[in-house]
């Protein structure tokens, strides 16, 4: 039997009516529309389809579509604030922290769950973080710069931000 | 990859859920899915109707009780890995935790879906074991307390009936004592290949004292008796002879990663790590 569901996704609330069997990916990516949450292995080994689910990092293919109802979803699409990109995003693009591009929304998700919970990771901290999520093109070094950068970007703005609070 | 169909539902409370295990006996509970869903993606599991704990309040938390701390059956592993009252009086459970997969799957998986599946590979057993803890369940005839020493009768095997619900699991605290936790990860699905965990307790020089569990060799986790027969009263010095007992009248399970050979001295490494990690921490009395 269906169910109907209701999941805020980037701050929008999508309804529609879904099989328990659903996989949240699925929802995301064939009713909801966003594409940028890739499928990678479908077996909850590659971290590709990483989102946040009420903020923290999950796999989209291991999560039910009903699990999900009435909570909220992040995708990769919902970094961004209009033209300017999330400073995780820019850190990728800076210190090319992709090549095909295939696992980078999944990497930048859970790079994110990391520097919500802590501001200054360690290298070694952020190689932790980022252990779910399989890249087959980059060797990894470049998207522990990436997220370095992001780190540096995201302390610097605060700062920004505390001085014009004075 | 879509798992077959079923009925679904999400019930509000305890009473609910059981009542809905009472009618639909071949249903399945649904905890953090972390190791249901992706069975049944594979359809190594049909079960025709899900039964979501998920929406039930107060499943999650982590409390002092006194001698004990209770972790509710829904607490997710990322929880009990940072649970500041775990890492301050009993942190064997946090260590453990923290080593569980990776940060997706912690913040999925929960303690009462992990100890129900008991996988073979599994990382709370060890420290389950190790810590003497308890499995609080709820059924239809009432509340019961299952020692951790009763709970795992053998491979995805418990003492758990199919109409009871895993509601808490509540630890000593083990202020003074000095716990540890090492395991042999599958460098690819982050499972333990073996894992052991320790709790210690010294006095003055010696070892008064030592618990130890021993997931991933067997499959069934065991506790060590000889090793921790054979160290009680011992000073350090007897830690790398006494560790070679850890998988003593243990039949090994073997794979294509690890034989049973393998998994005999992965034990005997691992529990001498455990046990010179832990007396490192323990205080003397
Ligand atoms: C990629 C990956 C890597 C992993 N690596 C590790 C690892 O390194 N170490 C490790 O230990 N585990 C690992 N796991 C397993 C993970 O820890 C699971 O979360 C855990 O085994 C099951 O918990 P769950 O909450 O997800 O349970 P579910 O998958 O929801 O349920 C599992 C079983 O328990 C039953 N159940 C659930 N809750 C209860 C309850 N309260 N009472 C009674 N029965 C219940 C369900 O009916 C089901 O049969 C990994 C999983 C994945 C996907
Ligand atoms: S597609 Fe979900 S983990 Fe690979
Ligand atoms: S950039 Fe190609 S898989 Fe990571």
């Amino acid at each position: 039997m269906k169910k109907n569901i209701a999941i805020n996704i980037n701050g929008v609330e999508h309804r529609a009516q879904v099989e328990p069997r659903l996989l949240l990916v699925h929802f995301l990516r064939e009713v909801a529309g966003f594409t940028g949450t890739h499928i990678g292995c479908e077996t909850s080994l590659c971290g590709a389809c990483t989102v946040l689910l009420d903020g923290r990092a999950v796999k989209s293919c291991t999560v039910l579509a009903v699990q999900a109802d009435g909570r909220s979803v992040t995708t990769i699409e919902g970094l961004a604030q209009g033209n300017r990109l999330h400073a995780i995003q820019e850190g990728f693009w800076e210190e090319h922290g992709l090549q095909c591009g295939y696992c980078t929304p999944g990497m930048i998700m859970c790079a994110h769950d990391l520097l919500e919970r802590s501001a200054t990771p360690t290298e070694q901290e952020i190689r932790q973080a980022l252990d779910g999520n399989l890249c087959r093109c980059t060797g990894y070094q470049h998207i522990v710069n990436s997220v370095q950068a992001a780190a540096r970007k995201l302390g610097k703005r605060k700062a920004t931000r505390a001085v014009a609070a004075d | 990859m879509i798992p077959a169909a079923f009925s679904y539902e999400s019930p509000r409370t305890l009473k609910e859920a059981l009542a809905l295990l009472e009618s639909n006996p071949n249903a399945k509970l649904l905890a953090g899915g972390h190791s249901l869903l992706p069975a049944m993606k594979l359809r190594l599991a049909t079960p025709p109707a899900l039964i979501d704990l998920g929406r039930i309040p107060d499943l999650n938390y982590i409390r002092d009780t006194g001698d004990h701390l209770a972790i509710g059956a829904l607490t997710p592993h990322a929880a009990v890995a940072s649970s500041e009252l775990l890492h301050r009086m009993s942190p064997l459970l946090a260590e453990a935790a923290d080593s569980i997969g990776d940060v997706q799957v912690r913040n999925r998986g929960t303690i009462g879906g992990s100890l129900a599946q008991a996988h073979p590979n599994a990382d709370y057993p060890a420290a389950i074991l190790a810590l003497d803890a308890e499995i609080v369940t709820l059924s239809r005839t009432g509340e019961h307390v299952i020692p951790a020493r009763e709970f795992f009768t053998g491979m995805f095997t418990t003492a758990l009936s199919a109409n009871e619900i895993i509601t808490e699991v509540r630890v000593p605290k083990t202020t003074g004592a000095g716990a540890a936790y090492k395991k042999f990860a599958h460098p690819a699905s982050g499972y333990a290949v073996v894992g052991v965990a320790t709790v210690v307790r010294k006095h003055g020089n010696a070892i008064e004292s030592a618990a130890i569990g021993i997931t991933g060799v067997s499959g069934t986790p065991y506790r060590a008796t000889a090793v921790e027969n054979a160290l009680r009263g011992k000073p350090a010095s007897a830690i790398a002879d006494a560790s070679r007992r850890a998988a003593d009248g243990i039949e090994a399970i073997g794979d294509t990663f690890a034989s049973p050979g393998y998994r005999r001295h992965l034990a005997m490494v691992f529990t001498r790590r455990a046990l010179e990690t832990a007396l490192a921490r323990a205080r003397a009395k």
